[in-house]
């Protein structure tokens, strides 16, 4: 078989596309985006439709704190990254160990809720409409961050046992773009099920 | 993963033992491998569906036939649509892509080889998975077996009540699992385009099988996502005991109907989308012309993407949805047909005044025109709500759109079997057979869907088993059903050509159309790297460019 280099013309092009990595993640989060509004519109459309109670005016309660914790973990995820831009990987390890704490915070606090809504209010997925739609939106999002999560995990790991240095960053920023993304969606949640829903 | 493979080693040159090869195709992440996987899956699954077809159409051969059972039926029609949907002519476009892209772009392979394995397995899975219920999923004593919902599985068909057993839950997860592989798939394919191209290949400059690929998987993406997130929803439903489709405790039967063909009517683009990208690219080889109006071809590609977004409840007129919304809806399925007009006149034009070779590809790409007309046509005329009123779930609905899917859509895929065949094999066609498969193929698709849009216009309902005698339905369905042999026999023909061509066809070359696009410029089948150097390209056809460097096309571009 030939292989004869197939140069089409001498002309020197000044040549730059984009990092594959980026582009890909903004793929998957158009398709995420695109569930989740599935998600979401089926939760505005049986707002107040529920046939029995209790509905999410009784049970309901806006988790402000938690929402903080999660938040301002886009916040230290983004000090992390500029700080592995700069070579400072103690600096990087730092804030990449408060993104995961206040990610696991917040996991923390839908847990406690999930708990006090079965076991105080008696409200589960079978309850009626308010169960069915609540439980599949907010777990389909706490589902979101436990996998940012493990990802996260596995990062410090690594950059623990020395492994994560300043030519990575780029590739950890698309695991960052990922994190934002999970936390944009739970402003969109956040308003539907606890203002609007409510 | 590609640039470590530059070197003379070439393992399919080498012969190894049987399992050492299997092993090799098992484990492979090169996209020539994939892309050939893809279409053989899909090749074996059109025989499948193919039968599932010909069962429906012998057991309407006349009334009151006794050929298979109303429950058989009922899962043959779901078996056919679900499985020729998802699992041919997805994963077909999806071969051609996976192996075209990259070789037309000049890249050595896709964006993210490993996903793109994992995609193709997950989507092999889905379709296992969706046969595996013909034994697997006879739970219940009297539930049956495979899904016999429909491939749209309203509700309430698909509640706990009304479909015992695990029939439907095959359907639900088989769709899931092969939805995020075609998901991964759009993934890779907008990555590749995006970030691979080689130099000078500006998007201006893409072929525009490139560029409507592209497109393609922006539709995947935005349209097989809410199809993945209403899956979920259905197995929650029926697994955890929600409600999101239980009318009795307050869910809505139409909101499945709107997730459903949110998904629904963009997949119809998604599906022929690519079909135009084959038609695009042969028609001007065998035309020995350029494209006309390659910039208009691109947005009018946009434009139709754009609005297909909108117009998915022109499938749910006879639901009673208010006035204002269906007027809505029938403005912008109307609007649809603008674009695509325009589209079809540039074929036209690309061969008016060409000098037009005849060839079994340019056949299939003629017909294609033809037939898809047609079906723009019918498918206005059930753009208007009160058309639809009286011909929804008729059988001149089933007509359209197998006007659409295997008039248009299959046909532009046999042109690129053909057409294609000697890049990827090495090998050519044998062209009397090409041409016979094409003579059977379209009197066959002829005599079965011209013929079966009467019957539709006369009453008769689609998803029946049977009917009675002396409507004006038993000649016309007789002829429909004789198609099906002429249809079976060309597949047969296609098949032993493709066959027989692999182990006995003449060498190719490496470029027997003296065509203009970068795959021809490699040896046939291309080796593993693909480009031994990156080319670059200063114009739409850098092959024509390189054959008559006295009149290159980048002087007038």
């Amino acid at each position: 078989m030939s292989t004869q280099p197939t140069v089409i013309s001498d002309a020197n092009i000044p040549w730059e596309l984009p990092s594959r990595g980026r582009v890909g993640m903004f793929c998957l989060i158009s398709a995420e985006s695109a569930i989740f509004t599935i998600f979401v519109v089926a939760y505005l459309f049986y707002v107040g439709k529920s046939l029995t109670g209790p509905m999410p005016k009784d049970v309901l309660h806006a988790p402000i704190f938690f929402t903080i914790c999660l938040l301002s973990s886009s916040l230290t995820i983004h000090l992390a990254i500029k700080a592995l831009k700069r070579a400072k990987v103690g600096s990087f390890a730092l804030w990449w160990f408060f993104t995961l704490a206040l990610g696991a915070t917040f996991l923390f606090g839908t847990a406690r809720e999930w708990h006090h809504l079965i076991y105080d209010e008696g409200l589960i997925i079978q309850t009626n409409l308010f169960g069915t739609t609540y439980y599949s939106l907010v777990g389909l999002h706490a589902f979101h961050v436990t996998v940012g999560l493990l990802a996260i995990t596995t990062v410090l790991l690594f950059a623990l046992f020395g492994y994560v240095r300043e030519e990575h960053a780029e590739r950890v920023d698309v695991l960052a773009l990922y994190w934002h993304f999970v936390d944009a969606v739970w402003v969109v949640v956040f308003t539907v099920v606890y203002v609007v829903g409510r | 993963m590609a640039t470590d493979a530059i070197s003379t080693f070439r393992p399919d040159t080498v012969s190894l033992p049987l399992v050492a090869r299997l092993h090799d195709w098992v484990t492979t992440v090169d996209h020539k491998r994939l892309g050939i996987l893809y279409i053989v899956y899909a090749l074996v699954f059109l025989i499948i569906g193919g039968i599932e077809a010909a069962i429906m159409r012998i057991q309407l051969i006349r009334p009151h036939n006794n050929f298979v059972s109303p429950d058989v039926f009922n899962r043959m029609f779901t078996m056919h649509g679900t499985t020729m949907i998802f699992f041919v002519v997805m994963p077909m476009l999806f071969g051609f892509a996976n192996y075209l892209i990259p070789l037309m772009i000049g890249a050595r392979d896709m964006a993210f080889p490993r996903l793109n394995a994992f995609s193709f397995w997950l989507t092999a899975f889905g379709g296992i998975l969706l046969y595996f219920s013909f034994l697997g999923a006879n739970g219940l004593y009297g539930a049956g077996n495979a899904p016999d919902v429909g491939w749209f599985a309203y509700a309430p068909l698909t509640s706990r009540t009304f479909s015992l057993g695990h029939s439907t839950d095959f359907w639900t997860f088989s769709l899931l699992v092969s939805g995020f592989g075609s998901i991964g798939t759009a993934i890779n394919i907008i990555a590749t385009v995006f970030c691979l191209r080689c130099p000078g290949m500006t998007l201006a400059r893409m072929p525009l099988f490139a560029w409507l690929n592209l497109v393609m998987a922006v539709l995947v993406i935005l349209a097989v996502s809410p199809l993945s997130a209403a899956q979920i929803m259905l197995a929650v439903d029926r697994y955890l005991g929600g409600h999101f489709f239980d009318t009795q405790a307050g869910g809505s039967a139409v909101i499945w109907m709107h997730f459903f063909w949110i998904f629904g009517h963009p997949e119809v683009y998604v599906l022929v989308i690519p079909a135009f990208a084959f038609v695009s690219e042969i028609v001007p080889v065998f035309s020995r012309k350029a494209i006309f109006g390659y910039p208009v071809m691109v947005a009018a590609t946009v434009c139709i993407a754009f609005i297909s977004m909108s117009v998915w409840a022109h499938h749910m007129f006879t639901v009673g949805m208010s006035a204002n919304v269906n007027t809505f809806f029938v403005l912008s399925t109307m609007a649809i047909a603008v674009p695509t007009g325009i589209k079809i006149f540039n074929w036209l034009a690309t061969m008016w005044g060409g000098k037009i070779h005849f060839k079994t590809p340019m056949l299939f790409c003629i017909g294609f025109l033809f037939q898809f007309l047609i079906a723009g046509l019918t498918g206005i005329m059930l753009s208007a709500a009160p058309f639809t009123w009286h011909l929804g779930n008729s059988y001149f609905v089933v007509a359209h759109f197998h006007y659409v899917i295997v008039g248009g859509i299959l046909f532009a895929t046999f042109g690129a079997f053909y057409y294609w065949f000697p890049k990827m094999s090495g090998k050519k066609y044998h062209e009397p057979l090409g041409k016979l498969h094409f003579w059977l193929f379209i009197i066959g698709f002829h005599l079965t869907f011209d013929f079966m849009h009467i019957p539709g216009l006369l009453g008769m309902p689609r998803r029946i088993y049977t009917y009675e005698p002396g409507r004006g339905w038993d000649t016309l369905n007789l002829i429909a059903t004789i198609g099906v042999f002429f249809q079976a026999a060309a597949i047969l023909v296609f098949v032993a050509n493709l066959l027989w061509s692999y182990f006995h066809g003449d060498t190719a070359g490496s470029d027997p159309w003296d065509a203009w696009t970068l795959e021809w410029s490699i040896s046939s089948p291309p080796p593993v790297y693909n480009f031994a150097t990156i080319p670059e390209v200063r114009s739409r056809r850098p092959l024509w460019d390189r054959k008559h460097p006295e009149d290159p096309d980048w002087k007038y571009e």
